[in-house]
Order: C-alpha cells, then sequence, then structure tokens
C-alpha cells in the first residue's frame, strides 16, 4: 500500500488561509455570512476558517455543526449502522449565506444530503460549497465554490485527512492500491 | 454499531452495549424535536401499524409521533371496533396485516408474550409496547435516559420502584435494564403486590418507604390500579396512601432531594402527592418528552437494520 502526503502541515494552514480569504473577497465581506460544518473534520475546519476571517476581517462569523446520518442514501440495511451524532445549528439560516464545509469531496453524495438537511431547517438565501480536497469521481451534478487541493485520484485510492483535532497532525495523504491489489 | 436483535421485545437480555447505543442515539434525536420542522427522512417509505389491542393514549401519541416524525407511513389499530371484537384471533389480524405490505408493527396487548408469538408469525420488526405484566421496554428506557440525563450515568444509580410490582411491566423491564446498566435497583409496596422470589432478580424488597427513602436516589412512582382494591390486595386508597404514598413529608426526611419519577397517568394523592409530582425534583413531564426521543431512536436502529 502507497501513502503520499499531498499536503504537509505547513501547506495545510496556507491552504485554509487562502480558502478563508476567498470567503470573504467573494462576499464582500462576512455580512449574513454563516459557516456551517459536516462532523466531524468539516466542523474543526469550519472552527479555523472562522478563526482566519475573524483575524482578517475583526467580525465574528457562527459556526454550525450538521450531522448527515439521517439524510443518508444509504442508511437501510448497512452492516454497520452510522452512528447518529446532533447537528447543532443554533442560530436562524433564513435569509443566509451559508458556506457549507466538508473535508473531501468526492461522490457528491455527502453534499446532497447536507443541502436537503439544511433546506428542513430553513431557507437560506444562498448555500456555497468549501472543501479542502477535491478528489473527482461526482456521481451527482455538485461542484465546489472554494477548494483547497484539487488532487486526482483513481476510484480505488483514498483520500485521507488528517487534523490535529483528532489525528494528531495536520496532513492529506493519498492511500494507493500497490500493484498486485489494484490487478485483483 | 448495530442492536444485537431486530425486534424488542423486553430489555431482559438486552445488552449494555445496545441500552447505551438507543440512549445516545435518542438524545441526538432530542435535537430534533427542538426544530421548528420536527420532521427528518430516515424512515421514508417504511410503513408502521399501531397494533394496540388495550387502551393507551401517552403511549400510542408517542409512537405515532415518533414514527411520523422519521417520515414513515403509519396505520392506527385499536381492538375495539375491529375485527378482533368479531373474534378474529391475535395470528390471523397479524398475518392479514403483513399481506398489506407493513414493515414494523408496535403492538400492546393484555397477553404477555403476545410480541414475541407475532414475531413466529410475521416478517416484520416487531416493538413490544407493552404486553400484560411481563414487560414495556420503551418506558424503562425512557425512564434510563431520564436519570443518565440527570446523573451523568446509570452505574451505581440507585433507584427504588414503589407500589404495585408484581402486576408491573413497567417495573420489569426497570428492573432488567437498570441491573445491566450498573445500578442499584430495590422496590418497595405492600407485600401483597410484591412477587415472591423477586429478590432473585437481584433487587432489595422493602415494605416501608421510611426504610427506604435515606438510602436512593430515585423514586420511580408507580400508578396504584383502582381495580387492585377490589381483588383485596390493599384494603383502601387511603390506607395505601398512608403507607405507601409518596409526600413530601416523607421524601423530607432523605439526606439530599430525590428524583421523583412517574410513568402516568397520576393518580394525584394517592401514589404521589401534588406538590411532589409539580415540585422541583419531579421529572415526570422530561420522561414524556425523551419518550419520544427513545422511540424515535428504536424505531431509526430497528428500522433501518434491514
Amino acid at each position: 500500500m502507497m501513502k503520499t502526503k499531498v499536503l504537509d502541515a505547513e501547506s495545510f494552514r496556507r491552504t485554509v488561509t487562502r480558502l478563508s480569504h476567498e470567503v470573504v473577497e467573494k462576499n464582500k465581506g462576512v455580512q449574513d455570512v454563516v459557516l456551517v460544518g459536516i462532523r466531524t473534520r468539516g466542523e474543526f475546519l469550519a472552527h479555523r476558517v472562522a478563526k482566519i476571517i475573524e483575524e482578517i476581517e475583526h467580525t465574528k462569523v457562527q459556526v454550525g455543526i450538521l450531522d448527515i446520518t439521517l439524510y443518508r442514501d444509504d442508511l437501510h440495511g448497512r452492516l454497520d449502522q452510522p452512528e447518529l451524532k446532533s447537528t447543532k445549528i443554533l442560530f436562524d439560516i433564513r435569509g443566509k449565506i451559508i458556506v457549507l464545509i466538508d473535508d473531501v469531496l468526492f461522490t457528491g453524495r455527502t453534499i446532497r444530503s447536507a443541502l436537503n438537511a439544511l433546506m428542513d431547517l430553513g431557507r437560506p438565501s444562498m448555500i456555497q460549497l468549501l472543501v479542502l480536497v477535491d478528489r473527482g469521481h461526482r456521481e451527482l451534478p455538485i461542484k465546489a465554490d472554494f477548494v483547497g487541493k484539487n488532487v486526482p485520484t483513481s476510484r480505488g485510492e483514498q483520500v485521507q485527512v488528517a487534523m490535529t483535532e483528532t489525528d494528531g497532525e495536520d496532513a492529506v495523504y493519498l492511500i494507493g492500491l500497490d500493484e498486485k491489489e489494484s490487478a485483483q | 454499531m448495530k442492536l444485537q436483535s431486530r425486534h424488542l421485545l423486553g430489555m431482559e437480555g438486552v445488552r449494555k452495549e445496545d441500552i447505551t447505543l438507543i440512549l445516545d442515539t435518542a438524545s441526538s434525536f432530542k435535537e430534533v424535536l427542538e426544530r421548528p420542522i420536527k420532521k427528518v427522512p430516515p424512515l421514508q417509505g417504511k410503513t408502521i401499524v399501531n397494533l394496540f389491542f388495550e387502551s393507551s393514549t401517552r403511549t400510542r401519541i408517542s409512537f405515532e409521533l415518533a414514527e411520523r416524525r422519521l417520515s414513515a407511513d403509519v396505520v392506527n389499530f385499536a381492538a375495539s371496533g375491529s375485527s378482533v371484537s368479531k373474534g378474529e384471533t391475535l395470528k390471523d389480524t397479524a398475518r392479514n396485516i403483513e399481506a398489506m405490505k407493513i414493515d414494523m408493527v408496535v403492538i400492546r396487548h393484555a397477553a404477555s408474550g403476545a410480541p414475541h408469538f407475532l414475531t413466529r408469525v410475521v416478517k416484520a420488526n416487531v416493538i413490544n409496547a407493552g404486553d400484560g405484566a411481563h414487560e414495556h421496554p420503551t418506558q424503562a428506557l425512557l425512564d434510563m435516559m431520564t436519570l443518565r440525563e440527570k446523573y451523568g450515568t446509570l452505574e451505581g444509580l440507585r433507584v427504588c420502584i414503589v407500589g404495585d410490582i408484581v402486576h408491573s411491566r413497567v417495573a420489569r423491564s426497570n428492573i432488567f435494564g437498570l441491573k445491566t446498566m450498573g445500578a442499584e435497583v430495590s422496590v418497595c409496596g405492600p407485600a401483597t403486590l410484591i412477587p415472591r422470589n423477586i429478590e432473585e432478580l437481584g433487587v432489595r424488597v422493602y415494605h416501608r418507604l421510611e426504610d427506604v427513602i435515606p438510602h436512593v436516589d430515585a423514586l420511580n412512582v408507580l400508578r396504584i390500579q383502582l381495580e387492585r382494591q377490589k381483588s383485596g390486595l390493599f384494603p383502601s386508597l387511603r390506607e395505601y396512601h398512608r403507607y405507601f404514598g409518596v409526600t413530601k413529608a416523607k421524601v423530607d426526611r432523605a439526606p439530599k432531594p430525590i428524583t421523583i419519577m412517574h410513568p402516568g397517568p397520576i393518580n394525584r394523592d394517592v401514589e404521589l402527592s401534588a406538590d411532589l409530582a409539580d415540585g422541583p425534583h419531579s421529572v415526570i413531564l422530561e420522561q414524556v418528552t425523551n419518550g419520544e426521543a427513545v422511540r424515535m431512536s428504536v424505531l431509526y436502529l430497528i428500522g433501518t437494520s434491514n
């Protein structure tokens, strides 16, 4: 199994800083902007983006946490049920610009679930999507507004995002199949 | 994580990790109940029938709300005015309902073991909403959830169940569940209403409230069925109240405040005094809210398992 580091801690930090600036630039400030992170690593990313935005704009942006378990399209008949955690969005999203944040954009199914979950909470004026890594292979017509890094992958490869909050370091790894595995 | 069984028939034999999963999931569902739109989609396309052969208001409403909030399609069946009054057997009722392509059955029945019987004749998932004097698992789960919210853990918690233990499915389910979770359980009531050999379940027996009150964190006060008086199991409601009625004067002798629980409906000033039921240490309405969250949790975990 091959494991390649595609982002180290320094470039991870720069990437999140750039993404935060892009959010401010695109929305011409942070008026009506709120951040919603998808559990688990999207939540940590959202808090980091909020901190950087506060430093550059001197305004606090609100951060919510979204759990998409109840909206998954593969909920039934799994051998292992995904653990249900709660959504914590303690503000009204009506009329807000939501920046939805996740670590990896892959098939787009997680984002589809997240969009439905958000719509059930109210009618935001706009939803934008921010991801740290876009690895391709979309199965739904979904595109991110802010992308940290495009990582071309094959379907069998894995992208692993590590964050200090849970994994002890900030890094992005590409885990490839070795020749023997990919031949199978 | 996944529950071991595809039915919920009782608390007896349910593993500790399964109870914890149900309670953790229920805590997450409480957030859904705080939303302006209290509806989520996980059971979309599932059909659930509520088979209530015994009258019930709050359990049936609580199950029905939980089912609808998970986006299931719901059919209600009450024994009175149905084919049952024309002499249909439980087996035929169940098979007919199954022929209508039902995914889950919630059943309440006066006969102990009716839900277990149902699992042998239908393919649907079965949830016991109370069978005779046997079990009422979702009530025990909501009681445990309420206590866990208040104390953080059930391990070592001292709970006394007061009243008519012998006829109570709530008592049995609570004893099984609480013991599995590591709580210390006792029962208190007149000797005529305490089952013989109940100590074998690992509970202590008291016949005087005054003896148990100094040693408990919570009292789960059961409803006294008025018809038990007619069968001579206790002399009068007044006498019952005097000896086993939970009152402020009695609990005030405890070294620290005792949490008051009741599965409802309350006979005010019979088994429980009104000032305690409405007092600061009563968690009776939290029990009702948690009941909905717990039922959502059970329906969700079982309904998405196959």
